[in-house]
């Protein structure tokens, strides 16, 4: 039987298992939703504007593991994907995102509504494909999601002209795929194993760095085994978080321009440094020079290109996270005369205590205004690390990593490498369609939610009962932070004067809207908010000038920090 | 220092702007840069003559062969290769100096391949030594036009020490 373009596609996000899309129709992807209802399999999810689907497909991504599908028409519609693309690419996040295109015969016209979406997306896709005829549709679909969740995971971009949506071909998805240029390498190689168990059997004051690549390659279990067994501490990047277990003694918090004392102080002292799945972003490392001083460096990674980008590297261990933990357990466990671990490490790990005793992260507590910590603390205690999270970027992104615990991966959803405000809300969506019955909140910044609160017409069309929690200063609170600290106090353009009425606003969109000025209600309007069907915003008036401490200043030493 | 890399990619549109993207994306520079198709179905040849110290030339080594349209990525410098390229270039040669710069012509091996009243056009390959060479032989009789292919390299087979 013979299909159209439109319906091979369907078929395939079919057979990739594909259960909800995120999109926004067009002239050029109407083929699509023309066959749409043929696939009541396929939930379609309309959002407001397309950055909010792509990052509501990154939310679902990141919240499952599996590839998230955002569906968007040519030129305008493509190009606000640009944003959301961009975020899911530098934190690693498997989406695959169909674009539409003018016919192929109108190609390089300047159609209506064409633009060059592969030539756009290039620097920010891990691959994109312009499909010229319906044939290769398939195979380039299974590729696509093939390139999208192996490896490096990352966004994959399908650029499908109108025509070829149109022309028919039989339907036959290709059982296997084979790509010469394409094969990651996920097994570590046995020697580098061996000399990072060596590393460890020397080691006295050893430190794990964790990131983003433990929790996409499902590392965690191995992470917190070799941890706690070896008595490790263990720090980890903002992208990391969830990963080890937030309450276990071990867990030091996290690193970088605003980690904790102990974390960054670990760091500065460590003797073997095993960074796993982080790639030594400039916000972890501060000044290269003087990042771990003392240390020799264990770097695994998916992906070579990470592995002395940055710093200089002791073992390297090109490999899939988990499989190479284990097979560092593996190593360990045939590994005659190890040491008694909490022996040898006793003295370091009083160290570290000691840092954690001297210097936790701490804020003074008023009533009001109130605290934007306490608030999110306050959350942490209501849903008990339970609760999925997402954050907006910026002052509340880095209160949220600080003052929450995360006891599980795919818990904290934040755009890292990016920093893209305006991430979360559509994130949290994605995240609520595929955990429905879980509590999902974005923390979120009075400037930073105004950048995509046009999908709460979207969560409350579907009734996504995401709760948006504003910690409202009435600034942009990190650029505002950084005029006070290095800019003389001009606070140029960063107070937020018109600041719309939020509960109002939630009410408008059909949600429920509540507001908080005194700490001593925080707790309550919180409890009445998270129990509401639908979706809610809660606009908790916090002190204007709070600032996010420990700070290291941008390019200086991690050890040299900004106390509170 | 300068590094020779033949990179064997896919043979499909596009494929030159991702690898041109990634160097300017990315601030690495490229000197010479030579694409043509092999024997081999869907396959082409690039030579990029780069610079940059030894973490930068692994960093592109690395990030070329991430691209999921390169299938190889060989840095020849450490190797016994054979470099070629090839010149076109425009000299002045009026009557009294003409003789001149065939004479230079000849030491060189080029090729005549163009001539009028007043200018020879040469032909010549050879390595970048050789093309520096005859360049500055020639530039005081003045050269009009200069077309250079950059440069193109293999592998010797036998790797002598």
């Amino acid at each position: 039987m013979e299909r159209t373009g439109a319906q091979v596609l369907l078929e395939c996000l079919l057979q990739e298992g594909v259960e909800s899309i995120f999109g926004f129709p067009g002239g050029a992807v109407i083929d699509i939703y023309h066959h749409l209802p043929e696939y009541p399999a396929l939930r379609h999810f309309l959002v407001r504007h397309e950055q909010g689907a792509i990052h509501a497909a990154d939310g679902y991504a990141r919240a499952t593991g599996r590839v998230g599908v955002c569906l968007v028409t040519s030129g305008p519609g493509a190009t606000n994907t640009v944003t959301g693309i961009a975020t899911a690419y530098m934190d690693s996040i498997p989406v695959v995102i169909i674009t539409g295109q003018v016919p192929t015969p109108l190609i390089g016209n300047d159609a209506f509504q064409e633009v060059d979406i592969v030539g756009i997306s290039r620097p920010c896709v891990k691959h994109n494909y312009l499909v010229k005829d319906v044939k290769d549709l398939a195979w380039i679909i299974k590729q696509a999601f093939y390139l999208a969740r192996t490896g490096r995971p990352g966004p994959v971009l399908v650029d499908l002209p109108k025509d070829v949506l149109q022309a028919k071909t039989v339907f036959e998805y290709p059982e296997s795929i084979s790509m010469r240029s394409y094969n990651p390498n996920l097994a570590p190689n046995r020697r580098q194993v061996r000399k990072v168990t060596e590393l460890l059997r020397r080691s006295r004051r050893p430190l794990v760095y964790s990131g983003g690549g433990v929790i996409s390659s499902d590392a965690g279990e191995e992470l917190t085994w070799l941890c706690r067994t070896l008595r490790i501490p263990v720090t980890s990047t903002l992208m990391g978080l969830g990963a080890f277990p937030g309450d276990d003694p071990l867990w030091l918090g996290m690193l970088g321009m605003h980690g904790t004392y102990a974390a960054n102080m670990a760091v500065g002292h460590t003797d073997l440094l095993l960074a796993v799945g982080a790639r030594f972003d400039d916000r972890v490392t501060g000044k290269i020079s003087s990042f771990a001083p003392s240390a020799q460096v264990v770097h695994i990674d998916v992906d070579p290109t990470s592995i002395r980008k940055n710093v200089n590297v002791d073992v390297p261990i090109v490999a899939d996270c988990r499989q190479a933990l284990r097979g560092i357990r593996e190593e360990l466990e045939i590994c005659p005369d190890l040491p008694d671990w909490s022996e040898a490490h006793q003295p370091w790990l009083e160290q570290v205590g000691e840092w954690q005793r001297d210097h936790p992260l701490r804020y003074t507590f008023s009533e009001e205004p109130i605290k934007p910590q306490f608030v999110v603390e306050k959350i942490y205690e209501l849903t008990k690390g339970e609760a999925i999270i997402t954050t907006e970027v910026g002052q509340n992104q880095m209160w949220a990593a600080q003052f929450s615990k995360f006891h599980r991966p795919r818990t904290f959803l934040t755009s890292g490498g990016l920093g893209t405000m305006g991430y979360g809300f559509p994130a949290a969506i994605g995240a609520q369609v595929a955990f429905p019955d879980k509590l999902v909140i974005d923390i979120a910044g009075d400037g930073s939610i105004q950048m995509n609160i046009q999908e709460m017409a979207t969560a409350v069309s579907y009734n996504i009962p995401v709760k948006i929690v504003i910690l409202n200063n009435g600034y942009l609170g990190m650029v505002r932070q950084w005029q006070e600290l290095f800019y003389a106090k001009n606070y140029c353009s960063t107070c937020m004067h018109l600041n719309p009425d939020f509960v109002k606003l939630a009410e408008a969109y059909g949600a429920a809207g509540f507001r908080v000025t005194r700490a001593a209600d925080v707790e309550r309007v919180l409890k009445e908010a998270f129990a509401v069907p639908g979706p809610a915003i809660v606009d908790v008036v916090v002190e204007p000038e709070e600032n996010v401490y420990p700070m290291v200043p941008a390019g200086a030493a991690l050890t040299d920090m900004l106390l509170v | 220092m300068r590094h020779v890399l033949s990179v064997l990619v896919e043979n499909e549109p596009g494929v030159l702007s991702r690898v041109v993207g990634l160097f300017s994306g990315r601030g690495f520079n490229i000197e010479t840069l030579n694409v043509g198709p092999t024997l081999e179905d869907g396959l082409s040849l690039m030579t990029i003559t780069t610079s940059g110290e030894e973490q930068i030339i692994e960093q592109i080594t690395k990030q070329l062969r991430k691209l999921v349209t390169v299938v190889k990525v060989v840095d020849l410098t450490h190797l016994q290769s054979v470099e070629r390229e090839m010149v076109l270039i425009k000299v002045n040669a009026e009557d009294e100096r003409r003789a001149e710069v065939l004479r230079i012509a000849d030491i060189f091996r080029c090729k005549v391949v163009d001539v009028s009243g007043n200018d020879l056009t040469l032909e010549i390959t050879g390595d970048q030594g050789k093309i520096r060479a005859i360049v500055s032989l020639l530039q005081r009789f003045g050269i009009k036009e200069f077309a250079r292919t950059g440069t193109v390299a293999m592998r010797r087979s036998m790797q002598v020490d």
